[in-house]
């Protein structure tokens, strides 16, 4: 897995509550057996229009969000399915953070082992950020896992928490197998103690 | 120490536990289907491992398949690939498969309960939000996604950080012409869509211990639309019942013994939960979805809502945005809204008392002349029964479609979506936008409601319907 210590990007604010990963990757694009080339397929339905020409209103088509690579959004990201299609359209599209008030359980839990971090932070801070980067064109903050803070250049600044060992995890880009199979004496001796 | 039902099982199921990590916790039973398992099998592949217990591990095949006669033809050549390849998958790492030609195939979360598979007191894990099905016999049962999956399959164990509990404890009856799928989209409609998220429910009461096994997971299906991460129902004779005789139950003395263990399996007198819920089941009624989440939902007699007169400036637009895409203009009576889809099927409502609920409000009556409306079994087995007992012929006889097993509609993978602008009631479990077909229109209903729909042709409240039994 990718590691995340501390990343700068540009924002992206998508102001809305309540995405459903249905949103975040419709099922159509479930069907490949490829964990790789989902960001094209990200929003589809938002992206793109019904004849599949490109909605210029949607923001992440808004020119001056390109590149962008921290997705600000509402809170209860990521409900609905468990499809880790999500997370891999997100990270495919090139974000590494999203900056959230709230996120659905497993969603986040899936973005753990993909080198996406999930940023949750009150929501007064999230509509900050919001009307920043709605504010100055190509505006950037600073996602610091290290010191579990969000800051930009002119004074910015929300701490975070991450479960701590999500967070070493992240840190190392450890991968969650390898790091339980250390223990399969124990796993073993749980087995015969039921069986 | 007293301790609730979901401290129990977690208990019995600890690995390993250090102070500050999260505990290593131990999975009986593993659930596999074409669409979440791909590239976790891959990985196995490609880090030469092995599934470590195949006889924890079934899958089936249920997202992608058609429901025309025999499942047949796959025209998607993609869909195609991806059932293959858990053919494939499965020969390849010995994992037993209950393929489109078994007598056993359907819904992962129908065949497990059906199959006796689903036992109280075990974890269960399946690459699918709405494993949460199987918590209605006390197990704990949680979906995850295809690197968990991979875990799984690995270690047979998953690292997860102990969830809270949440006791929703439902007073008094249910009214006639109120199912559970009323009762959970009430207690979404009275705690949101993410009222429980990071928690474990349990559902007590006296109208959850009167409720069927079927009825309890349908009620269990539905709170991970709540955000919760499991749900459970503390077993009693009524699970027992159900379980009896089941292909893959204990039997004889081993029976006795499992019985033995899993009375054991209810909440302590005085623990405690983290979160308290009293509902009153009198209260409830036929509900009906009128937005693009579960928790955007009234009653039959009520009206959608208004924006202009929301005080909040954010639901204010979420429900706006809402109204517009489901195309209901604000304060629009529920009963007059019009359909053109009926789906009665998925792994919240395809089961053969939700067939036989819906099959009895058809009865006798014809489908609307422009209500195109399908009713898809859960499973073979479900279908098999419905045909023993003639709901077929009832359905078909009606005007429905009647369908082979499978997801269906309920998410739109395989060829069964609504085209954009048509609108659904459905006994599903998300009402999303695009979730049945781009620019679909989805509301949740029960099976008597759906029922009730596709014969008038609007949404109509099943509670003073004519029965022409």
């Amino acid at each position: 897995m990718q590691n995340f210590r501390v990343h700068t990007g540009i924002v992206a604010p998508l102001d809305r509550a309540n995405i459903d990963t249905d949103q975040i990757i419709p099922k159509q694009f479930l069907k490949r057996i490829e964990r790789t080339g989902f960001g094209e397929f990200l929003f589809y339905d938002w992206r793109y229009r019904p004849d599949g020409s490109l909605n210029s209103d949607f923001i992440l088509n808004l020119p001056r969000y390109e590149g962008a690579s921290i997705l600000v959004t509402g809170n209860n990201f990521g409900c609905g399915s468990s499809r880790e299609h999500a997370p891999w359209a997100l990270a495919d599209f090139g974000f590494r953070a999203v900056v959230a008030p709230s996120f659905a359980d497993i969603f986040a839990n899936n973005c753990g082992k993909n080198g996406v971090l999930t940023v949750a932070l009150p929501e007064a801070a999230v509509a900050d950020l919001m009307l920043r980067a709605q504010a100055t064109e190509g505006y950037t903050v600073t996602v610091d896992l290290e010191q579990q803070c969000v800051t930009d250049s002119t004074g910015f600044l929300a701490k975070f928490q991450l479960d701590p060992f999500r967070r070493e995890c992240l840190l190392n880009g450890w991968d969650d197998i390898g790091l339980t199979l250390r223990f399969e004496h124990e796993i073993a001796a749980f087995e015969s103690r039921r069986r | 120490m007293k301790r609730t039902l979901f401290d129990k099982v977690w208990d019995e199921h600890v690995v390993r536990a250090a102070a500050g990590e999260p505990a290593l916790i131990y999975i009986d039973l593993h659930l596999v289907h074409e669409v979440t398992s791909p590239q976790a099998f891959e990985g196995l592949r490609e880090a030469g491992r092995e599934v470590r217990r195949t006889d924890r591990t079934i899958a089936t095949v249920d997202h992608n398949v058609p429901t025309t006669p025999n499942h047949r033809p796959i025209t998607d050549r993609i869909a195609a690939q991806q059932i293959d390849t858990l053919r494939k998958n499965c020969s390849e790492f010995g994992v037993r498969l209950f393929d489109i030609d078994s007598d056993d195939q359907g819904i992962v979360h129908v065949i497990g309960p059906e199959l006796g598979l689903t036992q109280p007191g075990m974890t269960i894990v399946c690459g699918d939000s709405h494993t949460s099905t199987h918590g209605a016999f006390g197990a704990l049962a949680f979906g995850i996604g295809t690197s968990e999956v991979e875990h799984v399959l690995a270690t047979q164990c998953l690292i997860q950080n102990k969830p809270r509990t949440m006791r929703i404890d439902v007073k008094g009856s249910l009214p006639a012409g109120v199912a559970s799928k009323d009762l959970a989209l009430g207690v979404i409609g009275q705690i949101g869509t993410a009222g429980g998220t990071g928690y474990v429910i349990e559902y007590t009461g006296k109208a959850v211990r009167a409720l069927s096994m079927e009825a309890r997971m349908t009620l269990c299906n539905m709170s991970i639309e709540a955000g919760a991460r499991a749900a459970m129902v503390a077993p009693d004779a009524v699970t027992f019942e159900y379980m009896t005789g089941r292909r893959f139950a204990p039997k004889g003395a081993a029976w006795e013994q499992a019985v033995q263990h899993w009375e054991q399996l209810k909440t302590d007198e005085g623990a405690e939960f983290n979160r308290y819920i009293e509902i009153d089941a009198a209260s409830m009624a036929p509900f009906v979805t009128w937005g693009t989440n579960p928790g955007m939902v009234a009653p039959i007699t009520a009206n959608v809502p208004n924006p202009a007169r929301m005080t909040n400036a954010a639901e204010q637009q979420a429900t706006a945005r809402a109204l517009d895409y489901m195309g209901i203009a604000p304060g629009t009576p529920i009963q007059e809204i019009k359909v053109d889809r009926v789906f009665i099927g998925s792994c919240t409502n395809s089961r053969i008392e939700d067939l036989r609920s819906a099959a009895r409000v058809a009865r006798n009556y014809h489908v609307h002349p422009n209500v195109s409306a399908m009713v898809v079994p859960g499973s073979q087995a479900v279908k098999r029964q419905a045909e023993a007992e003639g709901l077929h012929k009832i359905f078909r006889a009606a005007g429905f479609d009647w369908r082979e097993p499978g997801c269906s509609m309920c998410l739109g993978m395989n060829p069964d979506i609504i085209a954009p602008g048509e609108r659904c009631a459905s006994t599903s479990n998300r009402n999303f936008e695009g979730r049945q077909g781009r620019g679909g229109r989805t509301h949740l209903v029960s099976p008597e409601m759906a029922a009730a729909a596709a014969i008038t042709g609007h949404f109509t409240d099943v509670r003073n319907w004519q029965y022409r039994d």
